[in-house]
């Protein structure tokens, strides 16, 4: 199936690959972005380069799509795994549980 | 031709991935270690964030030599779908420069990363203690790159074995596929190495 397909350029890719990671780098270096802003760019370019790894050189793009449903799944359960986790997390890092009980403890 | 013969001979083949069994193999295998990863990965976030003195990964790893590793681990990747590309239009020169050059790229970057702990572990960054906070820190980062580590280790050998069976032709042509199910497994350790990198150095 995939040999139909053999056009694909992939050094355009690399030099995608290569791009988005500079840009990766440079998100870091810029001191007036919030974490959260800073965490949303970052998870977005990662997202990207995997898609890119996945689809041109792993093929994904030319495989069946019963094939790439399955290959999504680890990534949906664990952005699921990311939620079902929050509540025990805390979302502010002072206040959580185990902590508050630790304090408690000590007197 | 009769039906049962019929039958049988398409039991050699999954609609999946009609080129071979092995692909469709490989890509569950891959599925399941994918799980791994982002459990690894999950947990991780969930101890920083619970944690009230987790340090700025950045200031302590840096980012310079494992942006380095990163683009090495790329330039891996982009030389094994050539090499993949070479076998498949019979070009066994070709094919073993390429799959060469990758399995160099995956040495220098074990290479990399051996310095890279060395230097942690001269610098006081324990597997359970950490001069600059939490002790989760320290743990997380050895498992995490560890593992990953062990994938590329796991990764030089298989291409390796390629490499030293195919070099004379063995996989050209008709019998790629035995490389595109190795490229699958190296792409994947350099996918998973572009996550680690962005949550574990950068963020």
């Amino acid at each position: 199936m995939a040999k139909h397909h053999r056009a694909t350029n992939y050094w355009a890719v690399w030099v995608w690959l290569a791009v988005l990671t500079i840009l990766e780098v440079g998100v870091t270096l810029i001191p007036e972005l919030t974490t959260l802003y800073k965490a949303i760019l970052l998870v977005a370019l990662a997202v990207g380069k995997a898609w890119l790894v996945a689809l041109y050189f792993m093929h994904l793009r030319f495989e069946t799509r019963t094939l790439g449903a399955i290959v999504l799944t680890p990534f949906v359960i664990c952005v699921f795994l990311v939620f079902m986790l929050m509540p025990d997390v805390g979302f502010e890092p002072r206040e959580s549980p185990i902590r508050a009980e630790h304090v408690e403890s000590d007197h | 031709m009769s039906e049962a013969v019929a039958m049988q001979n398409e039991s050699y083949e999954t609609p999946l991935t009609p080129e071979s069994w092995g692909k469709l193999g490989m890509w569950v295998f891959l599925v399941g270690d994918a799980m791994s990863f982002g459990t690894l990965l999950a947990a991780y976030g969930a101890m920083r964030y619970s944690s009230g003195d987790w340090p700025i990964p950045a200031d302590i790893l840096g980012v310079t030599l494992s942006g380095f590793m990163t683009f090495l681990l790329i330039c891996s990747s982009v030389t094994m779908v050539k090499g993949l590309e070479a076998a498949q239009k019979n070009d066994l020169d070709d094919f073993l420069r390429y799959i060469g050059l990758t399995i160099f790229g995956g040495a220098v970057f074990l290479g990399l990363q051996v310095y890279e702990w060395s230097h942690f572990i001269h610098g006081g960054l324990g597997f359970v203690g950490n001069p600059w906070g939490s002790p989760l820190f320290g743990t997380t980062f050895y498992v995490i790159t560890g593992f990953h580590g062990m994938h590329v280790t796991g990764g030089v050998i298989y291409l390796a074995c390629i490499w030293f069976k195919g070099r004379n032709g063995a996989y050209c042509g008709e019998n790629a596929s035995h490389v595109e199910i190795a490229g699958l497994y190296w792409h994947f350790v350099d996918l998973v190495w572009i996550m680690v990198f962005t949550f574990i150095y950068l963020l």
